[in-house]
């Protein structure tokens, strides 16, 4: 393996990495937040980045017929905020309407109508959009840098370079906010947090607006790299995502993070070492052997006071 | 009345924990509530800061208003009445300082807050020495006191207190019930429901004696002191 090949392998698996992750934070912090796993999160992934398409190509045509002129860097700044907001406003009606009236009854439950919310996201993509698929319109012009032999995309760097950045954010905002402290507090004893004054109902809306405008972030990242949409994308993204999160340990942002790194790069570097076909076999048999020996995941805790899935 | 609470019936399924309880408290008092385990104490302070629904029938009247209107989160911001839950339920993965920092949520006034902040630091100086610790590894003791000082920030009309003085060595206890008669002076109206009759009984001005989900006794702690039933049953003879 040469330098560069190093280089291209070490910076594809930042890239999927940085999906997983924030597909994966999502995962875990609704699951901190209401121990369920928001198994509609792979598809809320696919409609961020339908949202996205859709956003684009609003833009693009109020651009091109001259209202007003905007430039493309714009426009996919435009983008990503707009269809961060529209796709936390889904997030927010899918907790209000499928998980809050099961916020008492058996988690399995809760489970099923996730899966129930997935294929009702798909279908309804197939019903209104037709099965043909779509392509993401290139907001951003690849330009291919080269230092000492080594080369790389301006489209890699601000892939990783802003999920890095959103990551931050998100911490700092966990850390530092009365409204992410009063996640934390959620996430350890749920009981006794509306006798802090606390509306628990609207930290449970946040949290879901934060993690589906994550995924939707994911979704429009993902779409640049890889323009093709069609409405089952998000499935198998979203289950990987969702490995990440048990990996990292249910319920933990740095978890969620790691996980979705570790496999990023498990994925890759199996990839390049043997193989691309026992990809996958090889690289989750070794989560699986890791699961074994810290059956909570890096971060998980590994008893709480409160019931487990 | 600060506080009137009339035929209040709280049942788990089954299980009937309040068979139709009434009693009241004034503005300015610290009123006890003893009795035996499972005799439906906590059940009761659930009720008031809505943490469990009620039957119909029950009659939560707080300052003229029906507590039934407003969800637990509001009793809290909206009247003032804090709750001191059984076993402390401190955030233990929150520092001392974020535990009561969460507790002013609902609050807007900053100044307030300081003012509180600095109260509760001169009522339990190790908390202010143990601020940026993890709440999860104080002793007991100290514990029991961030749980007070943390009602404290919220507000302070009414404090309801379950169990304060379980697990804490005579010396602490006596140590924490000095801050809450501080706490009750300053014009924080007390309810507090405890197994240890002798400590509640010298501590509150009335008291109410509930067994198995029922009222049995009322009056001012002195006279219950007194009752022949309440020294056999509760004060060890
Ligand atoms: N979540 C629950 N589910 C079912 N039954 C319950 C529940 N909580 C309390 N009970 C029952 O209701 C009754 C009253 O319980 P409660 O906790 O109010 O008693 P308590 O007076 O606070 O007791 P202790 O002194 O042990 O704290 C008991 O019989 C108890 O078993
Ligand atoms: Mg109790």
């Amino acid at each position: 393996m040469t330098l560069n090949e190093f280089a291209q392998h070490f910076l594809n698996a930042l890239q999927w990495g940085s999906f997983y992750a924030l597909i994966a934070l999502g995962y875990s912090m609704v699951y901190g937040i209401l121990m369920l796993f928001n198994f509609a999160h792979g598809d809320i992934f696919m409609a961020g980045a339908y949202i996205g398409l859709f956003v684009a190509l609003a833009l693009l045509s109020i651009s091109t017929t001259g209202i007003i002129a905007l430039p493309n860097w714009l426009v996919f700044i435009l983008t990503l905020v707009l269809a961060m907001i529209f796709t936390s406003f889904l997030g927010m009606l899918v907790e209000r309407v499928a998980y809050r009236p099961l916020r008492d009854a058996p988690r399995a439950s809760a489970a099923i109508t996730g899966l129930m919310v997935g294929i009702f996201l798909e279908t309804s993509n197939l019903l209104f959009l037709g099965a043909s698929r779509k392509t993401f319109p290139p907001l951003i012009e690849k330009t291919v840098y080269e230092i000492g032999g080594v080369t790389f995309t301006n489209i890699k760097i601000m892939i990783v370079g802003l999920s890095l950045i959103l990551m931050l954010a998100l911490h700092l905002f966990v850390r530092k906010t009365k409204w992410g402290m009063a996640m934390r507090a959620m996430c350890y004893d749920y009981v006794v947090v509306p006798l802090m004054g606390v509306p628990m109902n609207a930290i449970a809306s946040l949290t879901f607006a934060i993690g589906s405008a994550l995924a939707a972030v994911a979704g429009i990242l993902f779409s640049i790299a890889y323009p093709v949409l069609e409405p089952y994308m998000g499935l198998l993204i979203g289950w990987k995502a969702f490995v990440a999160a048990i990996l990292g340990g249910r319920g933990s942002i740095p978890g969620a993070v790691l996980g979705g790194f570790l496999l990023g790069f498990l994925e890759i570097f199996v990839a390049a070492f043997f193989t691309s076909t026992l990809r996958d076999l090889i690289a989750y048999s070794i989560i699986l052997l890791i699961l074994t020996f810290k059956p909570h995941g890096f971060f998980g805790e590994p008893y709480s006071a409160r019931l487990r899935l | 009345m600060l506080l009137t609470v009339e035929n209040l019936r709280v049942s788990y399924g089954a299980i009937r924990a309040l068979q139709g309880i009434s009693f009241q408290v004034d503005e300015g008092e610290i009123v006890c509530i003893i009795g035996a385990n499972g005799a439906g104490k906590t059940t009761t302070l659930q009720a008031i800061s809505r943490l469990i629904p009620v039957e119909p029938g029950s009659k939560l009247i707080y300052e003229g208003k029906n507590l039934l209107d407003y969800p637990p989160h509001k009793v809290v911001t909206e009247l003032g009445i804090v709750h001191v839950p059984e076993g402390r339920r401190l955030f233990g993965n929150l520092t001392v300082m974020e535990n009561l920092i969460l507790a002013t949520y609902g609050r807007k006034d900053k100044e307030g807050i300081k003012r509180d902040l600095e109260m509760v630091f001169d009522l339990f100086p190790r908390l202010a020495e143990r601020k940026n610790q993890k709440a999860g590894t104080l002793s007991g003791g100290e514990q029991q006191m961030l749980a007070v000082g943390r009602a404290l920030m919220s507000g302070r009309k009414m404090m309801l207190l379950d169990e304060p003085s379980m697990g804490l060595a005579p010396l602490l206890m006596q140590e924490l019930f000095k801050a809450l008669r501080e706490i009750n002076r300053e014009g924080t109206t007390i309810l507090l429901v405890e197994q240890n009759a002798h400590m509640a009984l010298q501590f509150a001005q009335r008291g109410y004696v509930l067994e198995t989900g029922r009222i049995v006794l009322e009056g001012p702690t002195k006279d219950l002191m007194e009752n022949p039933k309440v020294k056999e049953a509760y004060l060890g003879g």
